[in-house]
């Protein structure tokens, strides 16, 4: 069907806002980005185009390693806040009554009112040397001297599958809604047991929330600055913190540029393998 | 025991609300049952409670004679074909088919084997590499089916699976499941609203009306005597009057209608001059232009329209004070020099009506 030209000029109209955001705040300071990190210094203190910056990053066990501990860790923070998310999501969609759904919503949406920064302190005071459950705990006399529980992976991980939740339940909720429930009892009726109802019916129909979820998280998780500074502490070593401090406290800019762009390949790929492991695209997911 | 299902003072409340009330039946084995009502009458919920969805307020399923008390879903020899089919989109033909066998750890050579067969005799051979979405409506319906036939269950439940249909595929897959139903000689438990669905197809047909049974029966024992007002206006068309008793010795009375007419006819049940009653006459028992009129309530209505319908023809036709009535119309030619807007004498034996008392 031949569009009219009036109706072009109204698409390109409305579309213009968006390339404009995309191209000022998102490409061209990558572009820039991308020609600092290959920049650097020769002898003489002069600029010059260099593979130096990426090549530190192989030659210090440091940087790759602290790359890699975030790599596995933000895999495993998905998985677990998948596991987390699966049931919640279910019992909000298919056990809880319709009336109750949009409290529960809410409930789940209350802690994303205020900021990250916040809620991290919050469950520093909760977890601290001198905090609320130590205080207990000791009080009812079941330890005897308040114990450490920041500063390890495990608070870590559960400060990062905090903040994640929201952002794996509510795809999951949305697919799971156009589950039709006669499937789930299809199925049962067949003579199913419940594990294979959720492996053979459930799991593969909300594959796409999954797979949706998971992304977000996954990067959500991958480029958190906060949290596993402020809950992992300093031996958090977590690699957003290098670029940090390349950009902050070395001010090397042109070293801070590369792990950045490093960190981004590296998102997109394991988001790529994801999605091959899965058989899925990027367009059926998003959609 | 020869009843593959029995049901015994089955109630099911939701709240206050008696979705189901005490109902009561026996299916026999091999045959083909039905069970009819309007929309909303507890059908669903009474099937849902035989294949283990729902538990009983009160009442006891026995399925070849077991109980099946506290028996899950799962583990019951029956299987429901669900209103809306209910088939995995996320799986082909063949793995829908295959699934519950899996379920039973059949090993997937004999798996192969019995989901060609079943394929084969639902009429869709070759279909198994289809995925759900390419499959015509009632082609669907076939797979449905098939998914459950080919665990051979006791029993199988159907929920109105041709609801989704059109008329025409409706009518071909009315024949089509009671061929089926023959063929493999399982014991159907079928639902509906559509009673010339359940006519055709049943041996047995209950209908139910507000959560209770009104009839149990053939289909011609429902048609033809059905025993309570709504089964006689629920299954297939009457013409209904009202009107008083003006005199009665024994089952014969003499009514006068609320417009008038003095007929004769028989009550079912018991009735004294003065009461009221509903007189309920199938269009195929009015006789037009009787030759005989001694013997007949006869009496002058207009034809308004010729419902032409086939071998199912009709006249639609209004009383001097419009009361509209349908008359079968023989297709024997004899009746072509008929009009709209003529005057035509009807009559009809007394014995032919269904007479009930009145009720409230
Ligand atoms: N879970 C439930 N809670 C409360 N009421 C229910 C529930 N399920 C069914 N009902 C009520 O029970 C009655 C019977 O429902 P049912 O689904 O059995 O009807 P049906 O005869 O199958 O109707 P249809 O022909 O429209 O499918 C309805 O009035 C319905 O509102
Ligand atoms: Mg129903």
């Amino acid at each position: 069907m031949a569009v009219p030209r009036s109706s072009k000029a109204v698409f390109w109209i409305f579309l213009a806002p968006v390339l404009c955001w995309l191209l000022l705040l998102i490409v061209l300071p990558h572009l820039d980005l991308l020609r600092m990190s290959f920049a650097g210094e020769n002898e003489l203190g002069d600029m010059t185009w260099t593979l130096q910056n990426y090549r530190n990053f192989f030659t210090e066990p440091i940087y790759w390693n602290t790359f890699l501990r975030t790599a596995v860790f933000s895999i495993i923070t998905t998985f677990i806040t998948f596991l987390l998310a699966m049931p919640v999501a279910f019992y909000i969609v298919k056990v809880v009554r319709p009336r109750l759904q949009g409290a529960m919503m809410l409930m789940l949406l209350l802690p994303f009112w205020v900021s990250e920064l916040v809620r991290i302190y919050g469950w520093m005071i909760l977890l601290r040397e001198s905090g609320v459950i130590n205080h207990f705990l000791v009080k009812f006399g079941l330890i005897d001297r308040p114990i450490e529980m920041l500063y390890n992976d495990a608070t870590m991980i559960m400060g990062l599958v905090y903040t994640s939740m929201l952002f794996m339940v509510v795809p999951l909720i949305s697919v799971m809604e156009s589950l039709d429930d006669s499937l789930i009892e299809a199925a049962y009726d067949l003579g199913s047991s419940k594990s294979v109802i959720w492996f053979k019916i459930i799991l593969p129909h909300c594959k796409p929330g999954i797979t949706s979820g998971s992304i977000v998280v996954f990067m959500l998780v991958l480029g958190n600055y906060l949290t596993p500074n402020l809950m992992g502490g300093k031996n958090s070593l977590w690699f957003t913190e290098q670029i940090y401090n390349q950009f902050i406290a070395s001010f090397n800019w042109n070293q801070g540029a590369a792990f950045g762009f490093l960190l981004l390949l590296l998102s997109s790929l394991i988001i790529w393998i994801g999605l091959k492991l899965s058989r899925q695209k990027l367009g059926e997911v998003a959609s | 025991m020869d009843n593959d299902l029995s049901v015994l003072n089955l109630v099911k409340k939701f709240g206050d609300f008696s979705a189901v009330d005490q109902v009561t039946f026996d299916v026999p084995q091999g045959s083909f049952f039905s069970i009819l009502g309007p929309s909303g009458c507890g059908k669903t919920t009474l099937l849902r409670m035989v294949a283990g969805f729902e538990e009983p307020t009160s009442g006891s399923i026995q399925i070849r004679g077991r109980d099946m008390a506290g028996v899950a879903p799962n583990q019951r020899p029956v299987n429901l074909v669900f209103q809306h089919l209910a088939l995995f989109p996320m799986m082909n033909v063949a793995e829908n088919i295959a699934f519950g066998l899996k379920r039973r750890k059949v090993d997937s050579a004999t798996i192969k084997k019995q989901t060609e067969e079943i394929l084969e005799r639902v009429g869709l051979p070759g279909y198994g590499q289809q995925r759900i979405n390419q499959l015509s409506g009632g082609q669907k319906q076939r797979v449905a089916i098939a998914r459950c036939l080919v665990l051979e269950p006791l029993v199988l439940l159907l929920d109105e699976p041709l609801g989704a249909l059109d008329l025409k595929l409706r009518e071909q897959m009315k024949v089509e499941l009671k061929k089926l139903q023959a063929k493999v000689g399982t014991t159907f438990v079928y639902i509906t609203h559509d009673q010339s669905e359940a006519l055709v197809m049943s041996d047995r047909i209950a209908v139910m009306n507000k959560g209770r049974y009104e009839q149990i029966g053939t289909p011609q024992e429902l048609y033809g005597k059905p025993l309570t007002p709504f089964v006689a206006q629920f299954v297939g068309d009457n013409n209904v009057w009202s009107g008083e008793v003006v005199e009665q010795s024994g089952k014969n009375i003499v009514m006068k209608t609320d417009e008038g007419f003095v007929f004769r006819t028989v009550i079912q049940g018991s009735i004294a001059v003065g009461q009221h009653a509903d007189l309920y006459l199938r269009p195929e028992t009015i006789r037009i232009q009787p030759a005989d009129k001694e013997a007949l309530n006869c009496f002058n209505v207009t034809v308004k329209t010729i419902l032409f319908d086939g071998a199912n023809s009709r006249l639609l036709t209004v009383t001097p004070q419009e009361h509209e009535l349908l008359v079968a119309l023989p297709q024997n030619r004899s009746f072509d020099h008929i009009k709209p807007g003529q005057d035509i004498e009807v009559g009809w034996h007394p014995d032919a009506a269904i007479c009930f008392r009145a009720e409230g």
